[in-house]
């Protein structure tokens, strides 16, 4: 989009920003394939739960509704600071970051809150295949989430001091794409391993 | 993709809602158990499919127009092609050891 922060003379800007929002689309690719060989292990280990409790025991839907709610509005709220950050409107971008950050903070206190419930419980990693498999797939998306925030909280700090320039821009893009793509792999993740685990 | 794309709300709220239902539909069914196993693991996997699209193309504004769009769709088909081998593979050579080592 031409109208945004990157103003249009600065052109000879404009392909060095693309590469590296190309670069950063081909970190996400292979970040795609790291969260794919966790989906397969889990996938392998899923029925590896002889002593311990399986998805049916442990899962409760509500719980995991509720996360995933937060995790998409925070899309839509990226999205519309995104939308104000292309309109050079700082304020908006900056509301709509503190909003996104909430909902993100949200759905990780609710995914603490989830594994210190199962590991009181006496269902932590080392009881079972399935469990070990299970805390592997969900905390490494949690850890992304986590990171995430701490972007997200960098960024809104450089914001703050720095104000919008083009450099700003490109850092929200691809942070942009970061959250949109955390929030794919939940799709993956509450079907495969939260809705499927209960069927 | 990213700043290179005219983007609206309009966009987002229709990705939005889009997922929306794409959500609530299979936590209804795993939740209710409404329907036999086989249908509900089937409509599972086809709204977590088109909640994929879904988002890439309203979140993440992939389309072919650009250059740049097209290099970002290759990336991806190869990226999906690999996450298929891998886990479809996984998923393949497992169960057959565990089928025929009677474990």
């Amino acid at each position: 989009m031409q109208a945004n922060a990157a103003s249009h003379d600065h052109d000879h800007h404009h392909d060095t920003n693309g590469n590296k929002l190309f670069g950063f689309w081909i970190y996400l690719m292979s970040d795609c394939i790291l969260f794919a060989t966790l989906f397969a292990t889990y996938a392998v280990l899923e029925t590896g739960s002889i002593s311990g409790p399986t998805g049916k025991d442990i899962f409760e839907l509500p719980f995991v509704f509720v996360e995933t709610m937060l995790l998409l509005f925070s899309s839509i709220t990226f999205g519309f600071g995104m939308i104000a950050m292309k309109r050079n409107d700082v304020a908006g971008l900056k509301r709509w970051m503190k909003v996104t950050f909430l909902l993100g903070v949200g759905f990780i206190a609710m995914e603490i809150y989830e594994f210190h419930h199962l590991i009181e419980a006496g269902y932590g990693p080392q009881e079972s295949a399935f469990l070990s498999a299970f805390f592997t797939l969900v905390g490494t998306h949690g850890l992304h989430v986590t990171f995430g925030l701490v972007w997200l909280a960098v960024c809104y700090h450089q914001l703050s001091t720095k104000g919008l320039n083009e450099n700003m821009a490109m850092r929200f893009s691809c942070l942009s794409l970061f959250w949109h793509f955390l929030d794919i792999v939940w799709i993956c993740v509450f079907t495969i391993v939260y809705l499927m685990g209960v069927m | 993709m990213g700043q290179h794309v005219e983007t609206s709300s309009s966009d987002y709220v229709k990705g939005f809602v889009a997922s929306l239902i794409l959500t609530v539909i299979p936590f209804y069914l795993a939740y209710t158990k409404a329907l036999p196993n086989g249908v509900t693991y089937a409509l599972l996997f086809g709204c977590a499919i088109v909640q994929i699209l879904v988002h890439f193309k309203y979140f993440l504004h992939m389309e072919a127009k650009t250059s740049e769009g097209q290099w970002n769709i290759v990336s991806l088909a190869f990226t999906a092609i690999i996450v298929l081998i891998l886990i479809a593979g996984s998923v393949w050579i497992i169960y057959n050891m565990t089928a025929n080592m009677k474990l």
